[in-house]
């Protein structure tokens, strides 16, 4: 089947400004919604306790919240449900330091007598630990984007890396702010999340940008923007092909992957359609923008290839003992 | 070889290297996956299987405090033993202070001090002030930390779990992970048996004021040199003890759950010779008073002394279930964790949970993985064939290398290997269209095939490589559950170089003779006849 052969060359980098206003769109309202709305922190980053009830048949949510009511500790608990009808999550805010006598267990108590529950899971994260994950994670990012933009360097050249985490920024922001537009909760999951996503962009970003490199010695092209475009149609294939599979990949998990895994496959889901995206239409553009002078950078190619013939030259000469 | 030379196939190293790394993983996820007794296995997170996992944290100032404590009775000991006479002994911000009324007697007890390492003493006349060194309090604080993570150890090893896990994390956290708990009961009574402080203490009881324990508040008792605990099993209660203990829990050498004569269970313990020369001292002078077994801070019993006990052993009684007592005797007996600890993070899975996150997972891996497998065949035809194989043969790897390194297989981590299966094609995707383009401008299938692999290998490496340094940042900053998907996430990338590229471009060697005599392009890369 060759389904998503391509074969003119799509003029990607006429369409690159709709494209730029579009992301520089998303992005703002992205930033807006998170100055406004904000993450919605887990017990993960923001410490609290969750703990997630599973009844058999529907759980009686007025009941429990009429109980919870009744105690200090439960206080101001939100009750919601998990997945389906007969379990629910009860967050709280806060957390207990005891070991033999914890949240999950008093919830226990509280509850008895609403039906017949099962609590099956408990999480609580103290302060102290929910602000080291939140400073870990914020690192983790810094230092994984660090990386990636060291290595691009290293291995393309320095426009190309500044290209490719401008392109990872776009992504990792559009993502951030579905997640808070969704009110998905923020936990080390979703970090997992927005961290693959770098991995799996950078990924797309860089298939392109080879096909570039390759373009830039090779095209018959001198113009960059037509080397950029050849080069996108050329990947567009592998693009559509890795993107769909991917993404169907990714869109099984969010539907049958259950409730837990839930949030992951949702920023999933989010990144593998902006990270597509972006390696198009924001990492070649921003290449552009930063004006790579082909013909210069071929002269200074060919001086290098001279530079190191003579010196081989010079090399043969001198063991030859002629110098 | 007349095999090869019939079929027109011929072996080349990747193939061989390629049908060596699939036998590795067979052989090697097989114990994993049939559940085999014997034989590395990859375990399961505690989200999969179900259990517990808490980071613990240790007040440390406690142990210094409670070293000064001890430090205290010994000197009150030794002094009573001796005939030195004293004023006052007592304790104040983690300082033990004591005045002695005789001149002649301080080359004494300062001979006794410089036996006793790591304090600094100030003397003030008769007036000694003794406190921890800074080196020893950290000292203490360290040891505190070490010995909370021997004796929580030592509890779950006699609690009988599975496979408990007792770490130290960080400078100061303990980490503690008890996979397969059965259920919410089973949960509490671990935590219970681990933060038991199951600190023992006998007491003597301050007989002179005993009567107006009532009347009286903590701070008088203190000035007293006194104590006012309750009775445990009666909290309304209170007893009035002299605040520097006997001797304390670490003079035990054993204790075992007996019956007393109303066959209600109840605690023998046994003393060290030196604990056991302690005790029928203080019995002997003490006749008539009463002696407080105070276990955590609560009067367990007060009997009276009717005469000295020799032999070091006794008894503890309280109001216990046999399985209570049974929990008791094993915290005595692992000794006490001297500085309290407390939760700074905890997160329990019930199994079923367990085992419906395990299912839900498999749901997401078996689809995407059909999913993939059919769409490659359809658009690759035979090369889709091949990366299949690749596929398949990744996933093999990826759970035979998790088996012989232990690692953990968490629900994130199963995430991972979704995540793995989309991105591992990613490769043979590259280099199919590569191949294919090659194909278009009729080039021969030798060359399409070799200058293929060579103008998709650079795309591949550094792709794979960038997600790669994402996946070890994870690793390294990650906690728990999501290690284990910078674990799978690192061996799927890795394999994949082994199976997505070297694999199948071993294959393609063997088969490219075939290919070529076929001439039919469409049936082995899916694309119509080369123009």
């Amino acid at each position: 089947m060759e389904f998503f052969k391509y074969t003119r060359t799509f003029n990607f980098m006429g369409s690159s400004k709709i494209a730029m206003v579009l992301s520089v769109v998303m992005v703002l309202a992205s930033l807006a919604l998170l100055l406004t709305k904000g993450l919605n922190y887990g017990v993960d980053f923001a410490g609290g306790t969750i703990v997630q009830v599973k009844y058999v048949g529907d759980a009686p949510i007025d009941t429990m919240r009429a109980k919870l009511k009744t105690t200090s500790l439960f206080h101001d608990a939100t009750i919601t449900e998990f997945g389906s009808p007969d379990e629910v999550i009860i967050r709280l805010k806060t957390s207990s330091k005891s070991v033999s006598n914890d949240i999950g267990d008093q919830a226990r108590e509280v509850l008895q007598g609403t039906g017949d529950f099962e609590i099956r899971r408990v999480d609580m994260v103290g302060p102290k630990v929910g602000n080291e994950l939140k400073e870990k994670g914020i690192m983790s990012m810094v230092l994984a984007i660090a990386g990636i933009l060291i290595y691009v360097a290293f291995r393309f050249e320095w426009r190309f890396a500044v290209a490719s985490v401008i392109a990872l920024v776009h992504d990792v922001t559009i993502a951030l702010g579905m997640i808070s537009l969704f009110s998905i909760d923020v936990n080390l999951d979703v970090l997992a999340a927005l961290l693959t996503i770098l991995g799996y962009s950078l990924n797309d970003t860089i298939i392109v940008f080879d096909r570039i490199r390759e373009g830039i010695t090779d095209s018959k092209s001198t113009v960059l923007g037509e080397v950029i475009n050849e080069s996108v149609t050329k990947t567009l294939s592998r693009t559509t092909l890795t993107s769909l599979t991917t993404f169907f990949v990714v869109l099984t998990l969010f539907m049958f992957g259950g409730e837990i895994i839930h949030a992951f496959a949702f920023t999933m889901l989010v990144g593998v359609v902006v990270g597509t995206y972006s390696s198009i239409f924001v990492a070649s553009p921003v290449l552009m923008l930063f004006g790579f002078d082909i013909k210069r950078y071929r002269k200074r190619l060919a001086e290098k290839a001279k530079l190191a013939a003579e010196k081989e030259k010079m090399r043969a000469q001198y063991e030859q003992g002629t110098v | 070889m007349p095999l090869t030379e019939s079929t027109g196939m011929k072996l080349n190293f990747r193939v061989v290297i390629f049908a060596l790394a699939i036998i590795f993983g067979v052989v090697f996820s097989v114990p994993s996956l049939l559940q085999m007794k014997e034989g590395a296995k990859v375990n399961l997170g505690l989200d999969l299987q179900g259990g517990l996992h808490m980071l613990l944290g240790v007040k440390t100032e406690e142990a210094v405090n409670s070293k000064i404590k001890s430090i205290a009775s010994s000197i009150k000991h030794f002094s009573e033993k001796n005939d030195i006479l004293f004023e006052e002994i007592g304790i104040d911000d983690d300082t033990v202070s004591i005045t002695l009324l005789d001149e002649d007697d301080i080359p004494h007890i300062q001979e006794f001090f410089n036996e006793i390492e790591g304090i600094a003493i100030q003397q003030n006349g008769l007036k000694f002030s003794i406190a921890l060194t800074p080196e020893n309090v950290i000292l203490t604080q360290k040891q505190a930390i070490d010995q909370a993570i021997e004796v929580i150890r030592n509890r779950l090893d006699q609690f009988g779990l599975a496979e408990p896990t007792v770490a130290r994390q960080g400078a100061e956290k303990i980490l503690v992970q008890l996979p397969g708990i059965k259920s919410q009961d089973d949960e509490k009574r671990a935590r219970e048996l681990i933060s038991r402080a199951a600190k023992l203490d006998l007491m003597a009881v301050d007989e002179e004021r005993a009567a107006r324990v009532d009347k009286m508040s903590d701070a008088e008792a203190a000035k007293y040199g006194d104590l006012i605990l309750p009775d445990n099993a009666h909290p309304g209660i209170k007893y009035l003890v002299n605040e520097i203990p006997i001797l304390d829990g670490s003079m035990l050498t054993n204790a075992q759950v007996g019956f007393d004569q109303n066959n209600r269970p109840v605690i023998n313990f046994t003393l060290n010779s030196e604990g056991a020369q302690i005790f029928g001292d203080f019995t002997g002078k003490s006749v008539g008073k009463r002696l407080a077994i105070v276990l955590d801070g609560k009067v367990y019993s007060a009997p009276n002394i009717n005469e000295r006990i020799g032999g070091g052993s006794g008894q503890i009684s309280g109001n216990y279930s046999v399985a209570e007592a049974q929990d008791l005797a094993i915290a005595l007996r692992s000794g006490a964790i001297l500085a309290p600890i407390y939760v700074m993070e905890k997160r329990s899975v019930g199994p079923s949970l367990g085992a419906d996150s395990i299912e839900a997972s498999m749901m997401a891996l078996i689809g995407g993985f059909v999913l993939v497998i059919v769409f490659m065949i359809v658009y690759y035809r035979r090369a889709g064939i091949i990366a299949n194989i690749a596929l398949i043969a990744n996933l093999f790897i990826i759970l035979a290398v998790m088996a012989l390194f232990g690692a953990t297989l968490t629900l994130p981590g199963m995430a991972g290997i979704v995540l793995t299966v989309g991105m591992a094609v990613d490769a043979n995707v590259i280099i199919s269209e590569r191949i294919r383009e090659l194909l278009y401008q009729g080039v021969s299938i030798h060359k399409a095939i070799e200058q293929g692999y060579d103008n998709a290998m650079r795309a591949i490496l550094d792709a794979n490589i960038t997600t790669l340094i994402a996946a070890v940042v994870l690793y390294a900053y990650g906690t728990g559950a999501i290690k284990g998907f910078a674990i799978t996430i690192s061996i799927g990338i890795l394999a994949s170089m082994l199976t997505a590229i070297l694999g199948t471009h071993g294959i393609y060697q063997m088969l490219e003779s075939r290919i070529a005599k076929d001439k039919d392009v469409k049936r082995w890369f899916g694309i119509k006849e080369a123009t």
